[in-house]
């Protein structure tokens, strides 16, 4: 998978290493604004209540 | 030593090393992204409640009049010294999930600050800024101290204890004690127990020892 990426990747080796860091920044920044706090209320370890 | 004997033709042996691969970097992928989930959760929730806390706290140095507040609203400033001299939260009125995001939420049902019976209050201990991360660190007579617009009230811890999550007799108007009357204001702050878990419940309790009136 990451060996097909890299080789989709264009121009040389330095611009690829610049394109996958924006990739991979794109990815986290896709995850952790939109993705986890969409999942963090299905996430109860930290439950601090006490009712029936 | 000899390399024993291979049957499959080469083909089939490409097609089972890109499958492993796949396999491979799909596992360290998922890794990374639960690792980051983990970071989000202990850190990233955090920045929330601190920039809810700020509007909180400005809400109420700016409130003029007294009155109760209503879901989602701060209801007293909550200062613990033993916990560091910069330790404040607004608590906000309510304990549903969307409150406790945005600081330690005080039981709806349960009396006011100062008042007689018991001020509860709940709040996060390992995400969403973690409020009461330290609060087994206190020890007995430790002050836990509200203020609201009319008044500065001091309480003193008494004891602490580890419950189950269903023991709803802790926020009883006299902690423990449902079917008493109370003649004394209380107080008891609840987190999970223990860090990281939702199995158990840590609980604070404390009564008032000094009301001190804040004068304009």
């Amino acid at each position: 998978m990451y060996v097909w990426l890299w080789r989709k990747l264009p121009g040389t080796t330095r611009t690829k290493v610049l394109t996958a860091a924006v990739l991979v920044a794109v990815a986290v920044a896709v995850l952790w604004y939109v993705v986890f706090p969409l999942l963090e209320p299905m996430v109860t370890l930290d439950e601090v209540t006490v009712r029936k | 030593m000899a390399i024993p004997d291979c049957h499959m033709s080469p083909e089939y042996a490409d097609r089972m090393r890109a499958m492993l691969r796949a396999v491979g970097e799909t596992s360290i992928t998922a890794g990374l992204i639960l690792m980051l989930f983990c970071a989000y959760l202990l850190w990233g929730t955090g920045a929330y409640t601190k920039s809810q806390q700020v509007r909180l706290q400005h809400e109420l140095a700016a409130r003029k009049e007294i009155r109760t507040a209503k879901p989602g609203e701060p209801v007293a400033l909550l200062r613990i010294p033993r916990l560091g001299s910069d330790y404040e939260y607004a608590v906000v009125e309510g304990v549903d999930a969307e409150h406790l995001k945005k600081g330690p939420g005080h039981y709806p049902d349960s009396a006011m600050p100062g008042q007689i019976g018991n001020f509860a209050v709940a709040g996060h201990r390992t995400t969403y800024a973690a409020p009461f991360n330290e609060l087994d660190e206190l020890e007995r007579d430790d002050e836990i101290i509200l203020e609201t617009r009319e008044a500065r009230y001091t309480y003193r811890v008494t004891s602490h204890d580890i419950v189950e999550p269903d023991e709803i007799d802790v926020f009883a108007p006299v902690p423990g004690k449902p079917d008493i009357r109370p003649i004394r204001a209380f107080i008891t702050l609840s987190t999970c127990h223990p860090e990281y878990s939702a199995a158990q419940r840590l609980v604070v309790y404390g009564v008032l020892k000094d009301t001190e009136p804040r004068k304009e």
